[in-house]
């Protein structure tokens, strides 16, 4: 049960009510990980390995144990054989056996003090046997390659993924006839991209701390974007049953992917049940970089065909993923990059395969965008190419071949509202696409634009809407605020739907023990999903207060409406009743207490048999689709090469903005976001070796380099969402390499293929471009 | 190795405390005085989330030692808001939406107020350039500089 869009009722939804926890962000007063202390509390240390692929031979931690203050130590010996996984179930809670990666964890202390249990890790002796190391995907597939997973074909997976050797998964997608498409074609661009892996960085490392009871139940907080898919985890790697464990959260401090499957909860829990005590384990920035995971490094070979007039007849992309040493959200990754590899546009013949192989690194997993970003940056570029051969202006190009209202997406997903026109339009009017900037001496200076597509969706989500004796509201939903005002904005749905003021509902925070199931923070769902679910408890809710209502005034519930303030009122007179009278009566005379619940899994197929082939799908039900067009203008510094995005432009289809200034945010901080990854932000491995895992050497964006970025929110209500809400989360991010590199493309000519676009990458072509001219 | 007797003001108030001599401020405010406002972000001085300022001096309470404080005055995010009353930037942060998950948010508003104490009228780019050394991962700034403007178009008004 939906609430329906309607604009001209309700005071919730559609303002920009400021965060419900912002005063005590403000005031330092919010507690997160870091911030939690519990009476006898350890703290742990961990020791990571020193080699990428080795075999572990025997462990000493005698000389560990004996050292001060030290209460326990595990190392793989300790943790039960049980893997855990998204898509395959491949990792266990600490190396066991094997080492993969170079830090990855082999054994941690828990000691009185921090500096104890730092001190004592390096006493830990640990004998390996070193192995031949797998460092590129391309390496892996070898035929006389290292393997990883020597059991890869035993582990459970729940896709099909053609694991084989090195080789985590496959997947393609076919719709039409590409191989015959090409003679059709008037102009054809071919081309091969690279990305490079871009640190989360969450301004909050990771951190977790488990205490367990005397009856042997554990309790555990951490940074997470799931305490559901942290319960999991947990308890598919220690082999608990789930009822043995309570995954809780404190204030999150950013995640963008980064938290949303395992990091080291599952060590901590094991420390805890091991030394009895509270433990409490926190990464340092450097193990933050080097042991949770990263955006993928693409590979991606891009072919696009069209016809003389610019219209678009054929797409073929082929992509070859770095999954790292665990596939935890790769196989996803690799299946929704290929599912968005055609972009928002209309290409009856499309074909997108690709292959994700393990390496000794770090896993690589989800990061906002989840492999949209990389082949958009492929894609959008090639659509510009087309639109120079034929000299047309990009945005005319981009709006002869988009997406139309009433067209599905690639492979089948229904799209229901498209407000894609809408944000083009409004970007070319906001930016004066028409007017070139003008080019400082010393500098080039162009406009580039991009455009993008991304659901919101995935999986099951709950909501439990309960009235209070005094008529006020709680809502509990077991989704993780992160930072993005997720709380805020269910808040605001929840009074809209029963027309009180926000205030009057109070929001729980995600509890296992006490919240419907919420698959996580992430796939830009949470607005969407929980929203959707939020609107059916709370309308059950209603349901429930109106049968009353209608008991205490005599009168059939055809004859009553819901008023502001929580008021239920006999049409057409003053007779009203507020939600204090009916929930006492609930409570205390008939009916018992009102509460209100709704759980939903999106349901609605990915895959359209009869119109494309798909093999191996992660995704089978994905979601609705949000739109973006962003433009930028970026100035190239002629002597050194270095690129600065001087403004931005960037619309965004959200169907319908629950809080407009948190979907601002949402806009900009993807902006800046994107940004460091188009033009510095790079982890750069030397050898086996993660080499700048640091803020010293990797380098984010700061206020100085950031320009201004004029969101513009487009609403095109979808009619599943929540008053017409779809996903903001990640699509702002998504076109903004694209739309950097068009605008390089525009100033020095020419398509970039390698990412980020560092000065070092410019100079030459500006250098080529003089002797050119 | 003995612990070290420190006497100091923090937020006005004076202080004592024993810390080891290799302990770093931010660790003593965190895990001695209870005032876990001020946050570790990467303990190399790099992201400003632990800033606090010392004699009236913006620093990264990360890369000073607790020892330090000796005689010292030092301000944290606990002592910015008066009361209830919360400081203009502390309002206009939540006005403007300038803040996300808010782990870099203390240590940017005690960044902002020590720059409006220098420079009560800064331009977009003076502001921008002080807290260039504040990381933010969730705004992309625009919000938060926005914020930082108004407030000081604010206090310059009270003032």
């Amino acid at each position: 049960m939906n609430a329906e869009f309607d604009p001209s009722v309700g005071t919730a939804v559609g303002r920009s009510t400021p965060k419900l926890e912002n005063r005590e962000k403000v005031t330092g007063r919010a507690e997160y990980i870091d911030d939690l202390y519990r009476p006898n509390m350890l703290h742990a240390a961990i020791l990571g390995s020193p080699f990428a692929h080795a075999r572990i031979l025997s462990y000493d931690v005698s000389e560990a144990l004996a050292a001060p203050g030290v209460v326990g130590v595990i190392t793989g010996d300790d943790v039960p054989a049980g893997r855990m996984g998204a898509f395959i179930k491949d990792e266990h809670a600490l190396a066991k056996g094997k080492v993969l990666y170079l830090g990855e964890p082999v054994a941690a202390v828990a000691a009185e003090t921090l500096e104890q249990a730092r001190a004592a890790v390096n006493l830990i002796r640990v004998e390996y046997l070193e192995l031949p190391a797998v460092l590129s995907p391309e390496a892996g597939l070898a035929p006389d390659a290292p393997i990883l997973h020597e059991a890869l074909a035993d582990y459970i997976k729940v896709f099909d993924a053609g694991s084989t050797g090195n080789l985590c998964s496959r997947t393609e997608l076919t719709e039409g006839d590409v191989d015959a498409a090409w003679a059709g074609c008037a102009v054809i661009v071919e081309g091969e991209f690279t990305t490079q892996a871009q640190a989360h960085v969450a301004m909050e490392p990771c951190g977790a701390l488990a205490e367990m009871d005397a009856q042997g139940r554990v309790t555990l907080w951490s940074a997470n974007q799931s305490v559901f898919r942290v319960q999991a985890n947990v308890c598919e790697s220690l082999q608990l049953p789930m009822s043995r464990l309570r995954s809780l959260t404190p204030r999150v401090g950013g995640g963008f992917g980064n938290k949303m499957e395992a990091h080291i909860q599952p060590l901590t829990v094991a420390l805890a049940m091991k030394t009895g005590r509270p433990v409490k384990c926190v990464l340092t920035r450097e193990e933050d970089f080097e042991i949770v995971r990263a955006r993928h490094p693409f590979r991606i070979r891009m072919k696009t065909g069209a016809d003389a007039e610019g219209r678009l007849i054929a797409r073929e992309c082929e992509v070859l993923l770095d999954c790292g040493a665990f596939a935890d959200d790769s196989p996803g990754v690799m299946g929704y990059a290929l599912l968005m590899s055609g972009g928002p546009y209309r290409i009856p013949n499309q074909r997108a395969t690709g292959k994700l192989v393990y390496t000794n690194k770090l896993r690589f997993g989800a990061y906002r965008g989840f492999g949209n970003p990389q082949v958009s940056f492929a894609s959008e570029q090639q659509i510009d190419e087309i639109a120079r051969k034929l000299s047309l202006d990009p945005i005319e190009m981009r709006r002869r071949n988009l997406l139309q209202p009433g067209d599905g997406w690639f492979v089948g997903p229904k799209v229901a509202s498209n407000g894609l026109s809408a944000c083009l339009d409004a970007v070319e009017k906001a930016s004066a696409w028409g007017r070139k900037p003008d080019a400082k001496p010393g500098t080039r200076r162009a406009k580039g634009i991009a455009l993008s597509a991304h659901i919101s969706g995935l999986l099951g989500t709950g909501a439990i809407v309960r009235m209070l004796e005094d008529g006020t509201i709680s809502l509990n939903t077991g989704a993780t605020d992160i930072g993005q005002g997720s709380d805020t904005a269910l808040a605001q749905i929840c009074a809209e739907t029963l027309k009180v003021p926000v205030e009057m509902v109070s929001v729980a925070s995600p509890d296992t023990d006490g919240s419907p199931y919420n698959w996580g923070t992430t796939a830009s769902r949470v607005t969407y999903t929980t929203g959707r679910a939020v609107a059916g408890a709370a309308g059950e809710v209603l349901r429930q207060a109106m049968g009353h209502a209608a008991e205490m005034l005599d009168v059939p519930v055809e004859d009553l409406e819901l008023r502001e303030g929580g008021r239920i009122a006999i049409r057409g007179s003053n007779t009203d009743l507020p939600f204090a009278a009916i929930s006492g009566r609930a409570h205390w005379a008939k009916g018992g207490p009102i509460v209100g619940s709704h759980t939903l899994v999106f349901d609605e197929p990915t895959h359209d048999p009869k119109r494309a082939i798909a093999l191996g799908l992660p995704f089978p039900r994905i979601g609705v689709f949000s739109f973006a067009a962003t433009v930028v203008d970026v100035e190239i510094d002629e002597v050194t090469g270095q690129a600065r995005v001087t403004e931005a432009w960037s619309a965004v289809d959200v169907g319908r903005a629950i809080n407009p200034r948190l979907v601002d945010v949402q806009i900009e901080g993807g902006f800046i976001q994107g940004m460091g990854f188009a033009l510095y932000e790079e982890m750069v491995w030397d050898g086996p070796k993660l080499a700048n895992p640091s803020l010293l050497d990797y380098k984010v964006p700061t206020s100085a380099d950031s320009p201004h970025v004029h969101s513009i929110i487009v609403e095109d209500p979808e009619p599943s969402g929540p008053f017409g809400a779809k996903g903001a989360g990640e699509i702002g991010l998504n076109p903004v390499p694209a739309a950097i590199a068009n605008a390089v493309g525009a100033a020095l000519g020419g398509v970039s293929h390698d990412l980020p676009l560092t000065a070092e990458r410019l100079l030459p072509r500006i250098i080529e471009a003089e002797h050119a001219a | 190795m003995s612990r070290i007797h420190v006497t100091t003001t923090i937020n006005g108030d004076p202080v004592e405390y024993l810390c080891d001599p290799e302990e770093t401020l931010l660790d003593v405010l965190r895990d001695r005085l209870g005032l876990t406002g001020s946050k570790e972000g990467c303990g190399t001085g790099d992201c400003g989330a632990c800033s606090v300022t010392m004699n009236g001096r913006l620093v990264c309470s990360c890369l000073v030692l607790g020892a330090e404080a000796e005689g010292a005055q030092i301000a944290t995010i606990e002592g910015m808001a008066k009361g209830e009353t919360l400081h203009p930037l502390q309002r206009k942060f939540i006005e403007h939406a300038a803040l996300q998950c808010g782990i870099c948010t203390p240590g940017i508003l005690v960044a902002a107020k020590s720059l409006l104490e220098r420079n009560p009228d800064p331009t977009e780019e003076e502001a921008r350039y002080w807290l260039a050394g504040n990381l933010c991962r969730c705004t992309g700034y625009d919000k938060i500089i926005r914020a930082v403007m108004d407030a000081a178009a604010e206090m310059r008004e009270a003032s």
